[in-house]
């Protein structure tokens, strides 16, 4: 066994240790413990695509996935107050039984097909010239601005839309949210009309 | 050359693919299930990454990006409606989610 399988069969070990942690009980019961056990399953997986040559998405993997989407998950648990679910959520019901037979049936059929597909897969060397820059960031950076032009400023859009659309939508004076009950019939032509104004022009709160 | 067989890689990410999948579908908080998305994601992208360490090419990795990227939408715009129907419904167990109306 070489340095570079024990240290792939570490790293994988510890991420589905990690991102078991997250769903079973001793951990998985606290929100907070869960995000935290996938965080850590995080590093473990940008130390897998280090292993694999794959320089810059380790670092995206634990700037963006650690660094920023997780802590918008923590931050949410946080803010929303969740403390350790009940008891009610470890039950085995039939229904999750069914639901745990499905994923191992899942992962059954991709094992197979694994199996089927793999055998005598050759990898590239990289030692070789031409593979010099493989994975690194001028070499992804260079394909995303040329190739993948399109694609990439699509994504900056997306991820614009994203970031509006989570404003509006997490905004406390949507319409509905704010208001205890619907307002009584004929409240439009009782109304004075100051209220009208305020309603014209704040929208809201 | 690697040491590592890619069948290893690709049972490695279909394993989290699958403990990503359980989680989705066993558990009734919808902010574990989002995290468990995420898990899934992340193995799809492992599998990107295997197969381009592989084939010996950058487009794997550029994709995997762009799954890193759609993830972080997915998780500010997912994590944004949980925050609204929180404040609606004073939870987040989707098995107390069954109306639309308020």
């Amino acid at each position: 066994m070489t340095g570079e399988q024990i240290m792939f069969y570490l790293l994988g070990g510890g991420a589905v240790v990690a991102s078991a942690a997250m769903l079973l009980p001793p951990m998985g019961r606290n929100p907070i413990h869960s995000a935290i056990s996938l965080i850590v399953s995080f590093f473990f997986l940008a130390g897998l695509y280090a292993l694999l040559s794959a320089h810059m998405l380790s670092v995206l993997q634990i700037i963006v996935y650690a660094g920023a989407v997780m802590v918008l998950f923590t931050f949410v648990i946080m803010l929303l107050n969740l403390g350790p679910d009940e008891l009610q959520d470890t039950r085995i019901t039939p229904s999750r039984i069914a639901a745990g037979i499905l994923a191992l049936f899942v992962f059954g059929k991709l094992a197979t097909a694994i199996q089927l597909t793999t055998a005598g897969a050759q990898a590239v060397d990289l030692n070789d010239p031409g593979f010099a820059q493989f994975g690194t960031v001028p070499e992804v950076g260079r394909m995303m601005y040329t190739t993948f032009l399109v694609p990439f400023e699509l994504v900056s859009v997306l991820l614009l839309v994203a970031a509006v659309g989570a404003v509006v939508l997490a905004k406390r004076s949507l319409k509905y949210v704010d208001r205890p009950e619907p307002p009584p019939a004929g409240f439009e032509h009782a109304a004075p009309e100051s209220t009208e104004d305020a309603h014209a022009h704040g929208g809201g709160h | 050359m690697t040491s590592i067989p890619l069948g290893h890689i690709l049972l490695l990410a279909a394993l989290l693919f699958g403990i990503g999948l359980a989680g989705v579908v066993t558990r009734r908080n919808v902010l574990v299930m989002l995290m468990s998305v995420e898990v899934m994601m992340n193995a799809v992208n492992l599998t990107l990454v295997g197969f381009s360490r592989y084939n010996g090419w950058t487009e794997g990795h550029v994709l995997a990006f762009f799954i890193i990227a759609v993830a972080a939408a997915e998780a500010a715009v997912g994590l944004a409606m949980v925050l609204a129907v929180f404040r609606l419904k004073q939870t987040t167990y989707v098995d107390e989610l069954r109306l639309l109306k308020r």
